[in-house]
């Protein structure tokens, strides 16, 4: 059974320059202990749909008529879309799904120490005493490899590194031992050494007691070492998903092969970084066909894709590619 | 042989850590730097979360205490002593030598247009003369940094996190400094706009002859954008070689880590670097 269903998903957003359409009937589920890479360009929808799991996006949000979100927990599902009252959401904002916000700074409060934020966000969603919290906490900064933890536990946000800032985030967010873990761009400002150790502590937690776990992220290598699973966005709609070793060796849709190619390689520093090129339209100009026609360098002119909308094709087990079916690579 | 933009010896910054008196403990974030930056150079700075990067670019821009060594900033039309600055050097010196941000979110005020967020360290420098000065001028910028003229009206909280690292950029940019620090400034960018920003800086680099100081934990970025990179460690310099040298003989037991972590785009391989011996 599955811990999140998500089913035809759209976000628009009021504007005054009018309707603006973030998410477009975008589909996907995860089972406990899974993890799902979400990955795509800047504007594409990622931490949309991701805050749309908790309904947490802004006042100005329409959420489709179709739109179903469905939890399962323990206690039996939750439509999340149903959930109206601030005291509802308690469910799924606190201990079942926790979220690692990509604005780290925006996450905690200025006027309070990183332990007492710790401390109280645990007093809220477990049965633990102060003292215990206390432990958890610092217990957990040390496993996101924070040095001299207690100290850094009375310290301010502004007083840590931006690394640091972001494992105690993420510490903050594990240590409620969520059901559900969304991690918007979780390891960007760290660098290598603890990004591989807090890609371990994930690991572990989704090895201990089976948290399933949506990595947002920009970086093709982390969700080839993280994930299970992979959706590939743009403008608000899923052009790739499949297992992650298929999509990256075997990409069907020209838009992953272009993010793949923009990455940065270490086997040719003389190779000039390729962005795919063209500029992503305003989301008020959300183009006819396939979203990505007008950048997809592999398309001829007069194509169908420039009109008609290709639907998401299975191109080898699992593994599904917005293409009309003459267009499917036949398998090596 | 023209004199380096910049150059440490022995630099230090110490913060005090702990709060309560008797506990109280001081930590040099950065601990006795000695380094150049030639002008017109593209410098990487690497090293683990905490290792003093963040704190050395802003003790070179003097928006912290120097709290010990010598630091001096000279770029063929003023020469500053970054130790003893006069309220007037701070002045002329904020808009020779900018910062563009870690964190794109923190950066920019929610309450200001995209247009005024890139004008405002104009009119605060007293740079441009007449609004449409400005104007021409925040236009000029904001197409130099591909972002859509049409989007100046708008808020920060209707971009997404990319677009607005292009706002900072901007700004950053707007007083043409002849320094500036880029602090995890692609970080937030997905790929194909960090490709994009990257050859971006690399063309600024060049057209308008700025000096670079990137700050960044992307080694695979760093090995394609800079010329000469420095490892810190424990704030620290472990190790400074031109990038190619760095990467393919790397001298000390810390790179050589460093270098093994990158993660491979191969799920069944951990690392990408190439087997460094
Ligand atoms: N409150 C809002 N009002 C209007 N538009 C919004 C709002 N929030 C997001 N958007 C728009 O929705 C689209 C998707 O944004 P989202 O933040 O999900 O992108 P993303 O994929 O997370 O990008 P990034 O990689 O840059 O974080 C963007 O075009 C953005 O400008
Ligand atoms: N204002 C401050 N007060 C107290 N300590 C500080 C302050 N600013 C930085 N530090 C400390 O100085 C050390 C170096 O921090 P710095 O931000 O320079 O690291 P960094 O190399 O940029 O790390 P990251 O890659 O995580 O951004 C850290 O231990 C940090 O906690
Ligand atoms: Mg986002
Ligand atoms: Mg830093």
């Amino acid at each position: 059974m599955s811990l999140i269903d998500v089913k035809n998903l759209t976000v628009q957003f009021k504007t005054d320059e009018g309707l603006v359409t973030a998410v477009d009937d975008v589909s996907f589920s995860l089972k406990p202990g899974e993890v799902m890479g979400l990955v795509g360009e800047s504007g594409s929808g990622k931490s949309v749909t991701a805050k749309s799991l908790m309904k947490l996006n802004a006042r100005n949000t329409v959420y489709g008529s179709d739109s179903r979100i469905t939890l399962h927990l323990d206690d039996g599902p939750v439509d999340v879309m149903g959930l109206k009252r601030p005291r509802d959401m308690q469910v799924v904002r606190g201990g079942a799904v926790s979220m690692i916000f990509q604005e780290p700074m925006a996450s905690f409060a200025p006027a309070m120490t990183i332990g007492s934020q710790m401390v109280e966000q645990l007093l809220i969603h477990t049965n633990m005493n102060k003292k215990q919290a206390k432990d958890l906490s610092i217990e957990m900064l040390d496993r996101v490899g924070i040095l001299d933890p207690a100290i850094r536990f009375g310290q301010y946000a502004f007083e840590l590194s931006g690394g640091m800032r972001q494992r105690a985030m993420i510490a903050m967010a594990l240590s409620t031992k969520p059901k559900l873990l969304i991690a918007d761009e979780p390891t960007t400002a760290l660098d290598v050494t603890i990004q591989a150790q807090v890609l371990d502590l994930m690991r572990d937690l989704v090895s201990e007691f089976g948290m399933g776990i949506i990595f947002i992220t920009h970086d093709l290598s982390v969700v080839a070492q993280t994930a299970d699973k992979v959706a590939v966005m743009y403008l608000g709609r899923i052009l790739e998903s499949g297992p992650v070793r298929d999509v990256i060796r075997t990409p069907a849709h020209a838009y992953t092969r272009g993010l793949l190619n923009a990455l940065p390689r270490l086997d040719d520093l003389d190779a000039p970084l390729t962005p795919i090129p063209g500029d992503i339209p305003s989301p008020l100009e959300r183009p006819n066909g396939c979203v990505f026609h007008p950048r997809n360098p592999e398309l001829q002119p007069g194509s169908r894709y420039e009109t008609e909308r290709p639907p998401l094709t299975e191109v080898s087990p699992g593994h599904f590619a917005a293409l009309f079916p003459e267009d499917v690579p036949s398998l090596p | 042989m023209t004199k380096p933009l910049i150059r440490t010896k022995d630099l230090s910054v110490e913060f005090s850590i702990g709060g309560k008196i008797f506990n109280k403990k001081t930590l040099k974030a950065v601990n006795d730097v000695s380094f150049e930056i030639p002008r017109g150079a593209f410098v990487g700075v690497v090293g683990e979360s905490g290792s003093g990067k963040t704190t050395l670019g802003r003790a070179l821009l003097n928006a912290v205490d120097i709290t010990g060594g010598e630091a001096e900033y000279d770029d063929g039309e003023v020469q500053f002593d970054l130790t003893n600055m006069s309220p007037g050097d701070l002045k002329e010196y904020r808009r020779r030598a900018q910062l563009i941000f870690q964190d794109p979110y923190a950066a920019l005020s929610p309450r200001m247009t995209v247009r005024d967020i890139i004008a405002e360290p104009l009119e605060v420098m007293g740079l441009t003369k007449s609004r449409e000065e400005t104007d021409a001028r925040v236009r000029e910028i904001a197409g130099k940094c591909r972002l859509n003229l049409e989007h100046l009206r708008r808020y920060p909280h209707a971009f997404s996190g990319g677009q607005r690292q292009r706002i900072s950029i901007a700004r950053a940019l707007a007083s043409n400094p002849r320094f500036v620090i880029a602090d995890e400034c692609v970080a937030a960018l997905d790929v194909s706009i960090q490709a994009d920003i990257l050859n971006l800086l690399k063309s600024l680099q060049k057209d308008l002859g700025l000096t670079f100081m990137f700050i960044s934990h992307d080694l695979s970025v760093v090995a394609h954008t800079c010329d000469h990179v420095v490892v810190m460690y424990h704030g620290k310099i472990v190790e400074s070689a031109p990038t190619r040298e760095l990467f393919a003989n790397p001298q000390q037991e810390y790179t050589r880590n460093l270098l093994a972590a990158i993660p491979s785009l191969d799920p069944d391989q951990k690392s990408r670097a190439p087997a460094v011996g």
